[in-house]
């Protein structure tokens, strides 16, 4: 198993490299000037201008700078804020802890709903409930994200005034900081959870008429203990896979649901970023987006290999 | 089985097997819609995609009304005859913005859709076909396409290109073309890996075997037999692909990344509400409702089409 991480981890690292080549190379190429905001200063005469751009080394060729850029990405240092001058990863940790409270508790909520109704509506396959269940998923995952969301502030903070529809940091109250919550976390649940229930629904429907389970029915095991104890198992071994490759691309869909609700997540923080041209920002932050990808793809070929049995890593 | 007219009056009865000659042809195609036209909420999904596809290009030629006249009396005023989807904060009529918002959005969809299912194609098939190093080597490209994080880099090209490519080609069909390419090339791995699964099975097959001992070369061998053999996952992902773009193309115009205000697209429709929704809640219901009914029907196109074209289906 050590030997399979080892390898899959020497894998990872082409492809980071690549990505970040990727992005650099999309930043480098831009026709527009990371300096533009100074040539606007009449403060600063066009030499001074000139001087600073050689300082900071953006007359090198591309592969210096980017070479220059990697190696300090690599000893930890992220770049400053062209707007704020903080360390990039100073503003990015500020962000994480909302972003992790918002879309950390969307997604242990749409796991909790998403599981037993896509369970219930395989085990029930073709009833009223599971027809129900995939109509709603399928409406859920075809409704972006933006549209549910100016939806609820439309009827439960402009008609019902039931709440706020912008989060505020500053608020320290825990009703309030329930209340403010409420919306951008259920926006993203429902979302991930109609997209996790059809994938938990049809991982069941494929276990459910395999022969072990007619062989546990026809020893006369009954059939709630059958479904919880035999199929629920190999069932769920996709589907905690799926958890694994999923949790990244929630949070760079989030950068929506912040945008609306004005959540100060790393979303919103890329989106202002890229509108201020703060270019160490951008990078860094697409570039984390990107480490998550990969790093949460590791961890699902880590976990499939340790939950199913049938799975052995040379 | 087959059900088979009992035979005209005084003709001698045939046997089974010739009557079976009788009957009509059945393509395998024509089965496909067969399956199709059971799947009701398909059908709906389908009449419903084509209304609105419809709608949006006859609508503004019939709807006589200017998008973009300004009309300050008349701001934000609610639905009602004279403006069926009311007007926005600078007066300027929903409906006729709406229905030209239209033509954008579901243009975007479908060209995103061309150039994702083009290129996934290309690579696909050219990975399956020729195997060995090409294949790993672009199989690996698609794996780091699909670890890029999409959105961030989509509202990254789209800020720093935008200007550039509005100077070159014009506003509109600039932003128009990068749009559509970056999404199209954002969104081709799938696709790729189906036609490249496709292809592997197909390409060990007794008909290609016999195919290549008949000297057929490599362009043949994949366009004439391995394509049409592996279109069915590509037809049901291309469809489902058409909703993703067009999602795709309503975040950034959402975002405010995408088109200018004066292409309303439906997305950009949503954005300009953003601000008004306590004022005027039906400026960003119309065009949400817009976009999720055109995404919400040809999903449920694209489901359809996955049960009709599933060929363990055959009846």
């Amino acid at each position: 198993m050590t030997h399979f991480i080892g390898r899959r981890l020497l894998h990872a690292i082409p492809t980071l490299v690549l990505i970040s080549m990727v992005v650099f190379a999309i930043l480098a190429l831009a026709p527009g000037d990371p300096l533009a905001g100074f040539a606007a200063n009449p403060d600063i005469p066009p030499e001074v201008r000139m001087n600073i751009r050689h300082q900071l080394g953006l007359d090198d060729p591309v592969y210096v700078r980017y070479v220059k850029w990697a190696t300090s990405f690599v000893e930890g240092n992220w770049g400053y804020s062209f707007q704020s001058h903080v360390p990039a990863d100073q503003l990015i940790g500020q962000r994480l802890p909302t972003d992790l409270a918002v879309v950390g508790s969307s997604y242990v909520i749409a796991v909790l709903f998403a599981i037993p109704i896509g369970v219930l509506s395989a085990v029930k396959q073709y009833s009223i409930f599971d027809q129900v269940a995939t109509t709603l998923a399928f409406i859920g995952f075809s409704l972006p994200t933006f549209f549910t969301g100016i939806l609820f502030i439309i009827v439960f903070s402009v008609k019902l005034h039931w709440l706020p529809f912008i989060y505020n940091t500053t608020v320290t109250d825990p009703v309030q900081i329930l209340k403010q919550s409420v919306m951008p976390v259920v926006v993203l649940a429902l979302f991930t959870s109609a997209t996790l229930m059809r994938f938990v629904r049809s991982s069941m429907l494929d276990n459910v008429q395999q022969d072990y389970v007619r062989t546990a029915l026809a020893k006369g095991l009954r059939s709630g203990k059958v479904i919880v104890r035999h199929v629920l198992r190999n069932g769920l071994i996709p589907v905690v896979t799926l958890l694994a490759l999923g949790l990244p691309a929630v949070f760079t869909g989030a950068v929506i649901t912040e945008q609306i609700f004005r959540v100060p997540g790393i979303g919103s923080l890329l989106i202002t970023a890229i509108q201020n041209s703060d270019t160490p920002v951008v990078m860094c932050i697409t570039f984390v987006y990107a480490i998550l990808v990969v790093v949460f793809n590791i961890i699902a070929d880590v976990l499939y290999g340790l939950l199913d049995p049938r799975i052995r890593y040379g | 089985m087959v059900s088979v007219r009992p035979d005209a009056v005084g003709q001698p009865a045939l046997p089974a097997a010739v009557r079976m000659f009788r009957r009509p042809a059945r393509t395998l195609w024509g089965d496909a819609w067969r399956r199709f036209r059971k799947h009701r909420l398909a059908m709906a999904g389908g009449a419903m995609f084509l209304f609105l596809t419809a709608a949006t290009i006859i609508g503004p030629i019939i709807y006589h009304v200017p998008i973009g006249a300004i009309d300050f009396h008349n701001a934000r005023l609610t639905p009602s005859w004279a403006h069926p989807f009311g007007t926005n904060d600078l007066g300027q009529d929903m409906l006729a913005r709406c229905l030209y918002g239209g033509r954008i959005s579901i243009a975007v969809g479908f060209a995103a859709m061309l150039v994702s299912i083009t290129l996934g194609t290309l690579v696909g098939a050219i990975a399956g076909f020729f195997g060995r190093t090409t294949d790993h080597v672009l199989m690996r490209l698609t794996d780091v396409f699909i670890s890029l994080p999409s959105l961030p880099l989509l509202l990254l090209v789209l800020y720093l290109y935008r200007d550039g490519l509005a100077k070159m080609f014009g506003p509109q069909l600039g932003i128009f073309w990068l749009i559509v390419v970056v999404l199209g090339g954002l969104n081709w791995m799938p696709t790729a890996r189906l036609v490249r699964a496709g292809f592997l099975a197909v390409k060990e097959r007794e008909f290609m075997e016999a195919a290549r001992s008949l000297g057929v070369g490599p362009v043949s061998q994949i366009f004439r037999h391995i394509l049409p053999n592996t279109l069915s996952p590509v037809i049901v992902s291309a469809t489902l692909s058409v909703g993703t773009a067009m999602i795709a193309e309503a975040t950034l115009s959402f975002l405010g990344l995408g088109f200018p205000p004066d292409i309303p697209s439906w997305g950009r429709l949503l954005y300009d509400a953003q601000n008004y929704l306590d004022l005027a809640p039906h400026m960003a219901l119309f065009p949400g409702l817009m976009i999720c009914l055109a995404v919400l029907s040809i999903n449920y196109v694209g489901d359809g089409l996955r049960d009709a074209l599933d060929p363990r289906k055959v009846s």
